[in-house]
C-alpha cells in the first residue's frame, strides 16, 4: 500500500481494521479502490465514533466491500481531540458518500472537505443545539422544550430541498411561489435566536 | 347533556329545537367520521389492522379514510412525533376544516413514550390540541375503537350553539406556540425510567 499513509492495522475478529494518516486518506482510499487485486468498490457505510475517555481521538469509520472479491475491509481516520475535525470528501470516489457524509456531519459536526453539498440531512437546516451524537450534548437537547417546540414550529419543513432539486422543479413549472421565492434567494433560512436563559 | 322531550323550563319548545338540531348534527358527525391517518410508527400497524376486516372502523362511520386534510374530521396521529415533523402536523391540523378533532394513538404521541430526547416531541398536545388519548404501545386495535367510541360520545356532548368551542384555536403569538413556554415545559418533565436521568447528563 502506500508508504506512510498506514499507521496501524489490526485484525479483530477475523476482519481487517486499517488506521490511515488523515492527509492520506484520499490517496488511499483511491488505492483500495482503483488497483487491480484490491478492488474495493462498494462503500458500504461512513460513520464516526467518539470515546468517553476524552484523551482518545475521535474516529472517522468507513466500511469497504469489494463486490467481486467478497472481500471487506474497514478503514478508521483518527481526529485528534483539539484538532480541527475535518477530513476529505470520498465524495469523488463513490457517490454513495453524499448522504453517509452529510449524516455523519450532522450528528457529529465532522467537516468533509470537497463534499459538494453538505448539509444537514437528518436534523432540520436551522437546528441550532449542535451535534447530537457528541459526548458533550445532552440526551435531551440543549434547550428547555418549551424552547425547543417553538424553533421546531418555527422551521421550515420545505427546507431540506436543496437548490439542484428546488430548480429541476422549478423547470417542471409545478414549484409554488415561496419555493421558487426560496430558490432566487438562493439560502436556506436563519436560524432562530435561544433566549438568554436557554443557552 | 339534555335529553329530548325533557321539559327544560316554559321556553321548552326553544330549547328542544336546539336539542333536536344537536342530536341530528351531532349524530351525523359522530357516525360519519373521516378520518385522516399520520402514521409516522408502529401504531400506524395497528391503526391498519383497525381499518382492515377483522376489526373494521367502517362499522363506526369511518368508512372513508381521508388522506387529505381538507376532506378529514378527525387527525389521528399513530406514532412518536420528531420535531422534525412538528410544523407537518401542525399545518395539516390548520388546513382541517371545522369541525376537527384529534386522536393521539399510543404512549410516544401522547407523552412521548420511552423517546424522551433531543429529537422528540413529548407529546403532540404541545402543538395541536388533543380529544383522545388512547394509550398503549402501541394501543390493541380494541384500544382505538374504545377511543373512537369515546370521541363518539364527546362528540355528541357538544352543542352547535355554543361558539366557544368551535372557534378556531388561538396561538398565544407568533412564536406559534398554543401553550405558555412554562406548560410545555411542565408536561414534558421526565416520568417514570426517565426521571432517573437529569437534563444535563
Amino acid at each position: 500500500m502506500i508508504p506512510g499513509a498506514v499507521r496501524e492495522a489490526v485484525a479483530s475478529d477475523g476482519e481487517t481494521i486499517v488506521y490511515v494518516a488523515r492527509e492520506r486518506l484520499l490517496e488511499a482510499m483511491r488505492y483500495l479502490k482503483d488497483t487491480p487485486g484490491q478492488d474495493y468498490d462498494y462503500l458500504v457505510d461512513v460513520t464516526a465514533v467518539e470515546f468517553r475517555d476524552r484523551e482518545r481521538p475521535l474516529e472517522v469509520v468507513y466500511f469497504l466491500r469489494s463486490l467481486t472479491r467478497k472481500a471487506d475491509i474497514r478503514i478508521k481516520v483518527e481526529l485528534q481531540p483539539g484538532a480541527e475535525l475535518a477530513v476529505d470528501s470520498v465524495y469523488s470516489l463513490w457517490h454513495g458518500a453524499d448522504w453517509l457524509e452529510r449524516e455523519v456531519f450532522d450528528m457529529f459536526g465532522v467537516t468533509f472537505r470537497g463534499h459538494p453539498d453538505l448539509r444537514r440531512i437528518l436534523m432540520w437546516e436551522t437546528y441550532a443545539e449542535g451535534y447530537p451524537l457528541r459526548k458533550n450534548f445532552p440526551l435531551r437537547g440543549r434547550f428547555s422544550r418549551a424552547e425547543q417546540v417553538r424553533q421546531a414550529l418555527n422551521a421550515n419543513p420545505e427546507a431540506h430541498y436543496s437548490m439542484e432539486e428546488l430548480s429541476i422543479a422549478a423547470a417542471g413549472g409545478d414549484l409554488p411561489e415561496d419555493m421558487r421565492e426560496r430558490l432566487r434567494r438562493g439560502e436556506r433560512g436563519t436560524i432562530p435566536e435561544p433566549p438568554p436563559s436557554a443557552a | 347533556m339534555k335529553r329530548i322531550g325533557e321539559v327544560q323550563s316554559s321556553n321548552y319548545l326553544v330549547a328542544k329545537f336546539q336539542d333536536l338540531v344537536d342530536w341530528a348534527v351531532n349524530s351525523s358527525r359522530a357516525n360519519s367520521l373521516w378520518p385522516m391517518p399520520f402514521g409516522t410508527a408502529c401504531c400506524a400497524i395497528e391503526f391498519m389492522a383497525t381499518a382492515a376486516s377483522r376489526f373494521d372502523f367502517a362499522r363506526f362511520g369511518m368508512e372513508r379514510q381521508a388522506f387529505s386534510p381538507r376532506q378529514a374530521d378527525v387527525l389521528i396521529c399513530a406514532g412518536r412525533l420528531p420535531f422534525k415533523l412538528a410544523p407537518v402536523i401542525r399545518r395539516i391540523y390548520d388546513q382541517m376544516p371545522q369541525p376537527k378533532w384529534v386522536i393521539s394513538m399510543g404512549a410516544c404521541a401522547s407523552t412521548g413514550g420511552i423517546f424522551d430526547n433531543y429529537a422528540m416531541v413529548q407529546g403532540i398536545d404541545t402543538i395541536v390540541p388533543v380529544d383522545v388519548y388512547v394509550p398503549g404501545c402501541p394501543p390493541r386495535p380494541e384500544g382505538l375503537l374504545y377511543g373512537i367510541l369515546l370521541l363518539h360520545k364527546k362528540i355528541k356532548g357538544e352543542s352547535l350553539f355554543d361558539h366557544v368551542r368551535r372557534r378556531d384555536e388561538q396561538l398565544l403569538d407568533e412564536k406559534g406556540l398554543r401553550l405558555p413556554p412554562e406548560t410545555i415545559d411542565e408536561i414534558s418533565e421526565p416520568f417514570g425510567n426517565s426521571v432517573h436521568q437529569f437534563r444535563s447528563s
